[in-house]
């Protein structure tokens, strides 16, 4: 089954590239350290999700990019078409003149409305080169105004147009020091709205993939490319095929249906988020060598301590005993909070897979109590390692990972709505103060149910 | 891409105007090697084949074949834009876009604003709207006017008012130089609380500038190029102050090196709208984050560096300095210090090889010296164009929404009521028609409602700053 993409203004754009790219390098990706017909079946489950029939012998992304200004898109075209091995189809693309100015209220309520047609009819047009549609995945910032407000007044057209086909949206998060002044207007509008149309959110946010690049990728003057490219990693290392079952070697049809399936047992805790280890630079790749236990310790620890990626851990973090009720409810002031999770995925991918014991995941005490681990927890593997790394592991977990960043954006942007300033701005386009209440309540609720697991 | 009209009003206007010109054509001569009419350029300039007689010739695509700049010049005397039309610039503009008088304001804003304003409406609706028909998706219009004299100061802001209502939905970003004390122009106090009350009323965002300021600029540059070692180091074509790549040691008119500067002003507020970037920033996002209020849309803007030495391997402590000296008092383009006032919001536009670690290691640098509102306290907006101005390989346009404006106004005030009280000249406007006393007394209590609204967010500047109680959720 076929996962149609959408990309969403400039970061969302940026990103939609990057991630393409990854997955269609590793996927042609010689060796894999498997057989050749195991390689092949690889290559095809990718191919069927990702990139539809070849024009000219070149592999073309099922992908929808979206801007209200020219220039992102058109660099993201040149870009694919330059590497040769790859590229977006040549009308899939929508452009306007003019962006959304950082504005969530033109992007959802002006140009929304006016390009609807436009943009859904490019859509169909993708999901009608599907044989079957897995679902949607919509990749957008929520700090600004086209990703965040276009994204979704999409993503709520998308809800009514393919009621039966799931949507997963890609946001985020901008850096906590502003990169946009009203983007925590812009992100509660954006989350508020999602949460009631999309059936998934999987959050990046950029502080942690800016550090990963800092101090496990050393990359000294890190650029925007950098960062997306070490989400593009993480994304690949979820999003390509893995085995439809224990001892099964065919791949799994249906990823987003799967992910939903296991994640998100409930609609009212929708926020995903992703960790993938070991991730270093390629140089330091070349002297490394990981046992599974070593990767599966790390990575739960840093489920369980919060942490967004593998150095800095702290390893005092512990489960509470197990028949005992957590220390007291979680409250978003203390510092050191064992991480409580809903449901989790550890996806495994690389050399003596199936030896790997995710025992350390199914323990009742990283989960609420009202589901089971046996429902809480599943594991994804393949053999076939993921790009140039022998053994890879990815955890994809709805927990209370998310909710002290959400608690600081809905706090900045009802300070800033205390007062009032830039309300202006968006009560010129239709959304009023009434509107920006509901976000803020819906918030809060969010906030409070997963703190009360 | 949008495009946006530049209209420059008086004298000031238009010599600014004719460096902005001729600095925007070096740019993109050095960006456009091929000569291929593209969107960047078309921003600014149409591209039109001069074969052809009349309206028709305008080329959107393929190879430049003439520039022309989208600009309406306007003027009551004829001197300075006869000047222009003469020089070397003469083929840029379109003859038609030209609205000029023979008399002049006599340095008088009621002559350019009630007198000429009423003369001229028509025209000037008629030439504005030629110069939005030629343009594909017009976003924003530039005004450059001086706000001591007669005609960019009246006039310029007549101007204003026109334009809202006749095209309301696109930008209104006014540059604007304030005189500054020593002001030759004896009335000055007067045409500037006056155009004050237009900024007030019908201007998006403004751009205050002052000539004492650009004149320390122009010092220290002096002072670096004369004092020997470094003199002979620096990149020519890099100072902030040059128009040509030939370095003069008299500029041919007084003004020059200091109207280079707000030139160069305008090209980095526009380069990342103009050329690519990893996080681009339209003009469109300028007003969004840094006017939380409506009244209150007075930018500080500052430029560094304001020259490059010639060695060419620049050491990250010299990017570093960058960012530092862009909160300097020294670097602001009007006599203010915002990092002893409260911001409101702050935009950093970089251009050139500068990464958005570098702009994050800044910012967290820099913040704790600097003193934000307790509702926006990351109130940051920053953007990444890598195309560098000509002669840098970076560069930093910050632009602050600062209570440190409140001087300037204050000072304003303050020497118009002295020259108020005494009546002076008052009969020159009183005369008139349409000029009241209210007039003047409606001008001065906007400018005060102005000044009440710095003062109050000033007061807040000392009090801790706590959070507000969030809604509480029944669960």
């Amino acid at each position: 089954m076929s996962i149609v993409t959408v990309q969403l203004g400039q970061c969302g754009n940026q990103i939609g590239f990057e991630v393409f790219d990854a997955l269609f390098n590793d996927s042609h990706c010689p060796g894999g350290l498997c057989s050749k017909r195991e390689n092949e079946a690889y290559q095809a489950s990718c191919k069927e999700r990702f990139f539809s029939e070849e024009e000219n012998g070149v592999p073309v992304a099922r992908a929808v990019l979206v801007d209200m200004e020219r220039k992102v898109i058109s660099q993201t075209l040149s870009k694919a078409a330059r590497s040769g091995r790859w590229k977006y189809g040549q009308h899939s693309c929508f452009c306007q003149k003019q962006g959304s100015g950082n504005n969530w209220a033109y992007g959802y309520s002006v140009h929304g409305p006016r390009h609807k047609e436009s943009i859904m009819n490019l859509i169909q047009k993708e999901v009608e080169k599907c044989d079957s549609l897995s679902g949607f995945f919509i990749i957008m910032s929520m700090a600004g105004g086209t990703g965040s407000g276009l994204g979704a007044f999409v993503t709520q057209n998308l809800q009514d147009q393919y009621s039966s086909a799931l949507k997963m949206n890609h946001i985020i998060w901008p850096y906590g020091t502003g990169e946009v002044i009203v983007q925590n207007y812009n992100s509660i509008l954006t989350l508020s709205h999602l949460y009631r149309s999309s059936d998934a959110l999987l959050v990046h946010e950029n502080d942690a993939v800016h550090k990963i690049c800092a101090k496990l990728m050393n990359i000294k003057q890190i650029s925007f490319c950098d960062i997306n490219q070490v989400l593009a990693h993480q994304l690949g290392s979820v999003f390509q095929p893995t085995y439809s079952r224990e001892g099964s070697f065919h791949y799994r049809r249906n990823p987003l249906g799967d992910l939903m399936e296991n994640l998100v047992p409930h609609p009212e805790f929708k926020m995903l988020g992703v960790r993938n280890i070991p991730q270093m630079s390629e140089n330091s790749l070349a002297y490394s060598t990981f046992t599974w236990a070593g990767l599966l310790k790390h990575l739960r620890q840093m489920l369980i301590s919060n942490a967004k990626m593998e150095e800095g851990i702290d390893w005092q973090v512990r489960p509470p005993l197990s028949g005992l009720p957590p220390l007291g409810k979680m409250s978003v002031n203390k510092e050191t909070h064992f991480n409580t999770s809903i449901a989790n995925l550890v996806i495994l991918r690389g050399k003596d897979v199936h030896s790997a014991d995710v025992g350390a995941f199914k323990d009742p005490a990283l989960y609420t109590s009202w589901l089971e681990p046996v429902h809480a927890f599943n594991v994804w593997k393949t053999q076939r390692a993921f790009r140039k790394y022998e053994k890879s592991a990815a955890l994809v977990s709805n927990s209370q990972s998310l909710v002290k960043p959400l608690d600081m954006i809905v706090g900045k942007a009802w300070n800033m709505f205390a007062s009032r300033a830039y309300l202006h701005q968006y009560t010129k386009f239709g959304i009023e103060e009434e509107d920006f209440l509901d976000s803020f309540t819906l918030l809060e609720q969010v906030i409070a149910s997963y703190c009360n697991l | 891409m949008t495009q946006s009209v530049v209209v420059q009003v008086g004298q000031c206007g238009n010599q600014i105007g004719c460096c902005f010109w001729d600095l925007a054509l070096r740019e993109h001569a050095a960006v456009n090697k091929k000569g291929i009419y593209d969107e960047a350029i078309s921003s600014f300039f149409r591209n039109v084949d001069t074969r052809v007689v009349g309206d028709g010739g305008n080329i959107s695509k393929g190879k430049i074949c003439s520039l022309k700049a989208r600009a309406v010049l306007i003027d009551m005397e004829e001197g300075v834009v006869n000047e222009i039309l003469q020089g070397p610039l003469r083929d840029v503009f379109d003859s038609k876009q030209l609205i000029t008088d023979i008399s002049g304001s006599g340095n008088n804003w009621a002559v350019g604003h009630k007198v000429f304003g009423s003369l001229y409406q028509e025209k000037i609706l008629e030439k504005l709207r030629k110069s939005a028909e030629h343009c594909d998706c017009l976003q924003c219009f530039f005004i450059i006017h001086s706000m001591g004299g007669g005609t960019g100061s009246g006039l310029g802001t007549f101007l204003l008012k026109v334009l809202k209502d006749e095209f309301p939905e696109v930008y209104r970003f006014v540059t604007s130089i304030y005189p500054s004390g020593e002001d030759d122009v004896i009335t000055s106090p007067y045409n500037s609380i006056l155009a004050m009350k237009e900024l007030n009323e019908h201007a998006d965002c403004v751009l205050p500038i002052d000539n004492q300021s650009l004149f320390d600029i122009i010092s220290k540059i002096d002072l670096m190029m004369n004092s020997g070692k470094l003199g002979a180091a620096i990149k020519p074509k890099s100072l902030v102050t040059s128009s040509t790549g030939v370095f003069k040691k008299r500029q041919e008119k007084p003004f020059d090196a200091m109207n280079n500067i707000v030139a160069n002003l305008l090209l980095n507020l526009t380069s990342s709208a103009r050329f690519e970037g990893s996080l681009n920033m339209d003009l469109n996002e300028i007003i969004m984050n840094l006017v939380p209020f409506p009244q209150l849309h007075y930018l500080v803007s500052s430029l560094t560096p304001l020259y490059t030495l010639a060695d060419v391997n620049i050491p990250p402590r010299r990017l570093d300095q960058m960012f530092s000296d862009a909160f300097s008092k020294d670097h602001q383009l009007i006599r203010a210090d915002p990092k002893h006032s409260l911001y409101l919001a702050c935009a950093l536009m970089v251009r050139g090889n500068v990464q958005i670690s570098d702009l994050r290691r800044n910012i967290e640098r820099l913040k704790p010296s600097l003193q934000f509102v307790s509702w926006n306290q990351e109130g940051w907006k920053t953007s990444l164009c890598s195309v560098p101005p000509v002669g840098h390989s970076h560069s930093l346009l910050a632009l602050a929404n600062n209570t440190c404006v409140k001087p300037t106004f204050i000072d304003l005030r303050e020497r118009f009521i002295r020259l108020y009280k005494k009546k002076a000249h008052l009969h020159h406007y009183l005369q008139i028609e349409g000029m009241e006393e209210s007039c003047f007394t409606e001008a001065v209590s906007s400018l005060s409602a102005l000044i009440q609204e710095y003062n109050q967010l000033d007061a807040t500047k000392s009090m801790p700053v706590e959070d507000l109680p969030r809604l509480n959720i029944a669960m």
